[in-house]
């Protein structure tokens, strides 16, 4: 989960940075940043795979699966290496960060 | 005399600051945890959007924010899946979920009807006089139909007559019981209103799954597909391939079918141009548009049928403090009107609402997902799936270039996962 945590403390550095210089002319213009984010996008899955990831029925939870599996389902669904009914449609649909994010949120989540 | 509601606000904040707070002041109507005043959200529609709004902010905000979800039905049933019912392979129990699995989370239901609020004092009105006070209410209303663009159904009992069946329940099953007393050899008629409508492939499922039964109990009679659209609005590929495939000869489709009236009396279509249809049962979709709250109080400012939001909090671009979810929506480009579209509505909401009520920065870059179940017959599916993301600079949402899409074909495994889905989301709703 290297990616991830420098992915988060670049995001954490990056809100750091521009609420510092709010008031630099060379100060880039950025969003600032949800703290939570990946609560949010994780929460997109729950119409399928359950609230926080726990499915109550035949579709797979996804609640405390290890960051890394989902990442990697997700970038096999993407490349067309996994068959699939729908989730190769839906994973091109998220960049590498978001989908890092997601796995990780869900991968903290109760079984 | 000043504007009271000022006043009251100014001292609101002065008792603040000399932390009056706690001393009995704000008894009435203010939920108070160990002396700080709850902020108040009030929710009225336990459908897709609203009771997944309420259950996330209550989730979510830790029960720091004070839920009420204001329902008149008695429980939910679920318009997704309910042409199961109309074709016979399921019944209204399958579809209906129980609104107490909201209770664990702390969100107060109340049973009533919402008829109007107050934008400035901040109060809902129910219909029995009640007012329920707020600090951000959202408003999950559906949709109400156009009857008056057909004067032929302003009876109710020519409502009963020819049916919408477009909100599941005691419809649902009227629609049912009407293709069980029809005679073998009789033509089921669907009317079908310009888009944008409810559930756009919704009506061309129903047609499927009324050609299913009577291919198994009424093999003489025939479907009637009447649209007033140019073309098949949703699955268009997938849908003709069962009609001139397993439902062939059984379900015929007619483009650009505009009517101007309904006869009830003899269950027959004024159409705008050509003759008169008639059928043995006539099901007609009115036109359509957001539901009576959001529509009888301005917040309808979209052709005066749907209502604009902020797509960052799904606030009401004309009234501030409301925010509107699902099928009330001047919908984004490409972005259907949807169950499931409306409980992703209701989580981006339910983020914002909690970001803005507890002084976070609330999410700038939102994203949706839709993901949409057709029942060719009892155990076949087809699928439509789409990703949305805010776009700052439109600031709309807009397609994920290169994602989503359809299924390849009808097929049992999508089935599956069609009731699969029904499960998770009604549970991610009401559980």
């Amino acid at each position: 989960m290297k990616s991830l945590h420098s992915f988060a403390r670049t995001a954490a550095f990056a809100a750091t940075f521009a609420a510092a210089s709010a008031f630099a002319q060379t100060a880039p213009a950025s969003a600032p940043v949800d703290k939570h984010l990946a609560r949010n996008l994780a929460a997109q899955c729950a119409n399928c795979h359950g609230t926080n990831g726990k499915s109550v029925a035949e579709v797979p939870s996804l609640a405390g699966v290890p960051a890394n599996v989902t990442i990697q389902k997700m970038k096999d669904y993407r490349d067309g290496k996994l068959p699939a009914t729908i989730m190769h449609q839906l994973a091109k649909g998220y960049t590498d960060e978001q989908v890092a994010l997601i796995a990780d949120y869900l991968s903290k989540q109760p079984k | 005399m000043q504007n009271t509601s000022l006043n009251r606000r100014n001292f609101v904040k002065a008792a603040g600051a000399v932390s009056l707070v706690g001393t009995g002041i704000f008894a009435s109507g203010c939920a108070t945890v160990g002396g700080v005043a709850k902020p108040k959200v009030v929710v009225v529609g336990a459908g897709f959007g609203g009771a997944t709004a309420a259950k996330y902010i209550a989730m979510w905000s830790e029960q720091g924010i004070d839920v009420t979800l204001v329902e008149r039905g008695d429980n939910f049933v679920s318009c997704p899946m309910s042409n199961l019912v109309v074709g016979g392979s399921s019944n209204l129990g399958n579809i209906s979920v129980a609104y107490g699995g909201l209770d664990k989370y702390g969100v107060r239901r109340v049973k009533g009807e919402a008829t109007g609020f107050d934008a400035t004092a901040k109060t809902l009105s129910l219909a029995d006089g009640t007012k329920l006070p707020y600090d951000r209410l959202i408003l999950s209303p559906g949709i109400d139909f156009m009857y008056e663009t057909l004067p032929g159904l302003a009876t109710g009992e020519a409502k009963n007559r020819v049916l919408a069946a477009w909100k599941a329940g005691p419809e649902t099953v009227a629609l049912r019981n009407q293709l069980t007393a029809m005679k073998d050899g009789g033509v089921y008629a669907i009317h079908i209103p310009k888009a944008p409508y409810r559930c756009p492939p919704g009506p061309y499922e129903r047609a499927c799954q009324v050609a299913w039964y009577f291919q198994q109990a009424k093999p003489k009679s025939k479907v009637l597909i009447l649209d007033a659209n140019e073309d098949v609005v949703s699955k268009k590929g997938l849908f003709m391939k069962a009609w001139n495939g397993q439902y062939k000869g059984l379900i015929e489709y007619r483009n650009n079918q505009e009517i101007q009236d309904v006869d009830a009396r003899t269950l027959s279509l004024k159409m705008s141009f050509g003759e008169d249809v008639k059928a043995d049962v006539l099901n007609v979709l009115p036109p359509m548009r957001a539901g009576n709250i959001a529509a009888m109080n301005g917040l309808n400012n979209s052709n005066r049928r749907w209502c604009q939001v902020d797509w960052l909090t799904y606030e009401s671009t004309a009234v501030p403090g409301v925010h509107i979810l699902g099928d009330s929506l001047q919908i984004a480009p490409a972005m259907p009107k949807s169950g499931h579209m409306a409980n992703q509505h209701g989580k981006v909401c339910a983020a914002a609402v909690v970001a803005l009520l507890t002084g976070e920065t609330v999410n700038q870059t939102p994203m949706v997902a839709n993901t949409c179940y057709s029942f060719i017959d009892d155990k076949n599916v087809v699928h439509v799936a789409s990703v949305h993301r805010y776009d700052a600079a439109q600031k709309t949402m807009v397609t994920v270039q290169g994602a989503g899409g359809l299924s390849a074909d009808a097929n049992a495994l999508e089935g599956v996962y069609a009731n699969s889905w029904a499960k998770n989301i009604w549970a991610d709703m009401l559980a």
